[in-house]
């Protein structure tokens, strides 16, 4: 049996606009040192899948330069290993569907890479998730099910807001996939949700993208989904551990801040035996505390140097926080720099944001204040 | 004719050592791999220097438990030299179809490894040690050597008069060039201390190897043996001097000195220094999380922690947990330590994964370097357990502290 992958890196890019202007949904910075699709590719390379395709769309100068040559995952390979696929534009011929505007449209121009594969499962993510989950019990479930495609579902607590970018999912007792609908209106509840990450026969999978092609279909969930349940094989494989989507600005945020107000949390994602979450490697020196810093329930990466304060913050690798200043429930992005006597509160500072001396900025939990890339205040 | 790519300057890495006055902290690790300041090991430090100084092309010779530095160094991705022509090699002593011999000497080291450079055919070799502590610029060295058209360069350090005894002293003429060279003599004419960094022409270093190996007296050692013969063989060495900071931490008390070195505004050693980066192997750890209570001061501290004590004038490795109410000073604590609640460490080095059971009181408050306390990797300190300032303890003598013998 042998297992490739597939991951989505801009499919969902406009669910926080604030952070994707320069970079993929993908490369987004979380958790202090790590980038959203550290998640999915972790969880494949601890599952021992050594052959993961990214499919990129734009902006992916970022996520090039974060995954390299992929061995900071272990995936420099001279067979397999990572590569990355962005949309395939010659000067004669561009249109919509070939810029991967949506799953299916990128799936079918990587038709060619499917069809090649000698592969029997191909597994399929998407960067909009933060879980460690064990692949290789989905694709034993698909397995023993001798199902068509089986995806991971996780039963969550649905407003009406937050229903907004979710398919819902019905199942039946013993797994079977009844009905999957995107996006619906006026949810509440417990409800089980699509995590965007699956798995499928590659013979199977094959089928349906040279039917897509042959009849120019769009979305897989409408018009392959839709079509085929009841008829073909679908599952369901339920995912009990821990899961955080990000849709908006205001989950990311609420997502990091619970890495710091629950210690189960820390451990589910960062803390599984065999199972560690890897990112690239900066080579950073330690994080220095000066005298007269002080640091309260924070996450700190290395390579910063702290003389300030800094209070229920995730803090990036190279920051640096002058003396007097005050962090406070924010989100520094790397190599940002407060100056001294500064302060902040509730405030997300892209890369190399720089805070001037007595300067003093703050948001609010329900809407945190997103500084760009570089800026200086 | 060499297969290879032939290479300018191939240097070779003297990391066999026992170092046996680190004690505890080298019974099953080699000098050069043992731990340093918060994410390093000691031969991190010239492995980059010869990254960042452009030497690509780094032989490391193993000798002592040789284990950990060889997992360590592995491929040497962390330092980019996995390379296709050159990059890092271990190597180990070997058996030949004649003979097979443990590293006799540092010479002998390179001699049984001359087979190795000859592949490189290289004009230049540089010879390194996995003892020391420090930045420098291998390059500029080389510069000086062949502007001077030495045979050999040696890289000194000018120390204190009074301390000049403890160290091989080059003297000079006033071009540099080395007339004499003294080992640890009582009255030194002058203070050019050898660093143990010499670059040496590899046409002459080959000829004097060869003749010293069929010398069955000679110790086939580079201070003893080697640099007089080329004195006397009226060779052209040149003593390069080096301004900087640079630490043999061969002791238990200079290797504490040379991490709380790293901690202070300035520091004395910068290791922030992003011209000079030094890259070291490190493991997949989240960022380290602070959590309510603990208090920070002068310390340098590594991804993986979890702190929720008093962390004062320290150094602490990847994967450390410092629980409420325990106090850590003036200590350096290697990865995976645990304090547990209510502990003190002060003026210690802890060695990995040992456990400070709560209440537990290791070192005492000093004003030197001396009296350092040391726990050997992997030990449990049982709850409530003194260790006074200054023992070392493994396994061994932990069982006599338990059994309250130390008292007597």
């Amino acid at each position: 049996m042998s297992v490739s992958g597939i991951i989505f890196a801009n499919l969902h890019d406009q669910y926080i606009p604030q952070l994707t202007t320069t970079r993929t949904l993908a490369s987004v910075p979380f958790g202090c040192r790590y980038r959203l699709i550290d998640f999915p590719l972790s969880n494949f390379a601890n599952s021992g899948i050594s052959d993961v395709h990214v499919i990129t769309q734009t902006n992916y100068h970022s996520l090039m330069d974060h995954l390299g040559s992929g061995k900071d995952w272990d995936l420099a390979r001279r067979v397999g290993g990572l590569k990355l696929y962005p949309p395939f534009i010659t000067a004669y011929s561009s249109n919509e569907a070939q810029m991967y505007s949506t799953r299916l449209n990128a799936l079918k121009n990587l038709s060619m890479l499917i069809n090649r594969s000698s592969d029997d499962y191909i597994v399929l993510a998407d960067c909009d998730g933060i879980c460690n989950i064990d692949i290789n019990a989905l694709v034993e479930d698909h397995i023993k099910n001798g199902a068509d495609i089986t995806f991971a579902i996780k039963r969550v607590f649905l407003t009406p807001e937050k229903a907004k970018h979710n398919s819902i999912v019905t199942s039946s007792p013993d797994g079977e996939l009844l009905d999957m609908i995107r996006e619906p209106k006026n949810i509440s509840g417990e409800v089980d949700i699509n995590i965007h990450i699956w798995v499928a026969t590659r013979t199977y999978l094959q089928r349906v993208i040279a039917e897509a092609i042959a009849r120019d279909y769009e979305s897989f969930i409408k018009d392959i989904i839709a079509r085929n349940i009841g008829r073909d094989n679908y599952r369901v494989y339920r995912y009990d551990g821990y899961y955080a989507k990000i849709t908006s600005i205001v989950d990311y945020f609420d997502c990091n801040m619970t890495l710091l107000n629950d210690k189960n949390v820390r451990d589910a994602l960062f803390h599984v035996p065999n199972r560690p979450i890897v990112t690239k490697v900066r080579n950073s020196t330690p994080t220095e505390y000066l005298p007269g810093s002080s640091a309260v329930n924070s996450m700190i990466a290395d390579g910063c140097v702290i003389e300030g304060h800094v209070e229920n913050s995730i803090i990036f690798r190279g920051v640096k926080i002058g003396k007097g200043a005050v962090v406070k429930n924010s989100i520094l992005f790397q190599d940002t720099q407060i100056g001294r006597s500064a302060s902040v509160n509730c405030v997300i500072t892209d890369k190399s944001v720089y805070i001037r001396d007595g300067v003093s900025i703050a948001g609010h939990p329900s809407i945190p204040f997103c500084i760009e890339k570089e800026k200086v205040l | 004719m060499s297969m290879y790519k032939k290479k300018e300057c191939v240097a070779m890495l003297l990391a066999g050592g026992q170092g046996s006055r680190l004690y505890t902290l080298t019974e099953k690790t080699a000098k050069p791999a043992v731990l340093f300041g918060g994410k390093y090991r000691i031969i991190d430090f010239p492995l980059s220097n010869c990254v960042n100084s452009g030497i690509d092309t780094v032989g490391v010779l193993t000798q002592y438990q040789p284990l950990v530095l060889n997992e360590y160094i592995g491929n040497g991705q962390p330092w980019d030299l996995d390379r296709s022509v050159g990059g890092v090699m271990v190597l180990p002593p070997y058996q030949g179809n004649k003979s097979a011999d443990w590293y006799k000497g540092t010479a002998n080291a390179i001699y049984q490894n001359l087979n190795f450079l000859d592949r490189y055919d290289p004009t230049y070799v540089l010879i390194l040690s996995g003892d020391h502590i420090y930045k420098m610029d291998y390059g500029a060295m080389l510069s000086f050597h062949k502007e001077k058209g030495a045979d050999c360069t040696i890289a000194v350090l000018d120390v204190p008069l009074e301390e000049a005894s403890r160290f091989g002293i080059m003297n000079t003429r006033d071009n540099g060039e080395i007339y004499e060279f003294e080992e640890k003599p009582a009255q030194p004419k002058s203070t050019n201390a050898s660093m143990g960094i010499y670059i040496f022409t590899y046409e002459k270093l080959r000829k004097y190897l060869v003749e010293d190996e069929k010398n069955p007296d000679s110790d086939n050692d580079f201070g003893k043996n080697i640099i007089p013969s080329m004195l006397a063989g009226g060779e052209k060495l040149y003593a390069y001097p080096f301004e900087g900071y640079w630490k043999d931490v061969g002791t238990i008390s200079s290797l504490w000195e040379a991490n709380m070195d790293l901690l202070g505004n300035p520091p004395n050693f910068n290791i922030h220094d992003k011209s000079w980066r030094i890259f070291s192997r490190t493991p997949a750890q989240p960022a380290q999380y602070i959590g309510n209570g603990a208090s920070l001061s002068n310390s340098l501290i590594t991804e993986g922690c979890e702190i929720y004590g008093t962390v004062e004038n320290s150094i602490i490795f990847s994967g450390v947990r410092v629980a409420p109410g325990a106090t850590v000073r003036d200590s350096v604590i290697m990865r995976n330590v645990e304090v547990c609640e209510g502990a003190t460490v002060e003026y210690s080095i802890i060695d990995s994964n040992v456990k400070v059971g709560s209440g537990a009181k290791i070192g005492e408050s000093k004003e030197s370097a001396d009296g350092i306390a040391v726990i050997g990797v992997g030990l449990e300190i049982p709850e409530n357990t003194q260790i006074k300032g200054g023992l070392m303890v493994n396994k061994s003598t932990l069982k006599d502290i338990i059994n309250g013998k130390e008292e007597k």
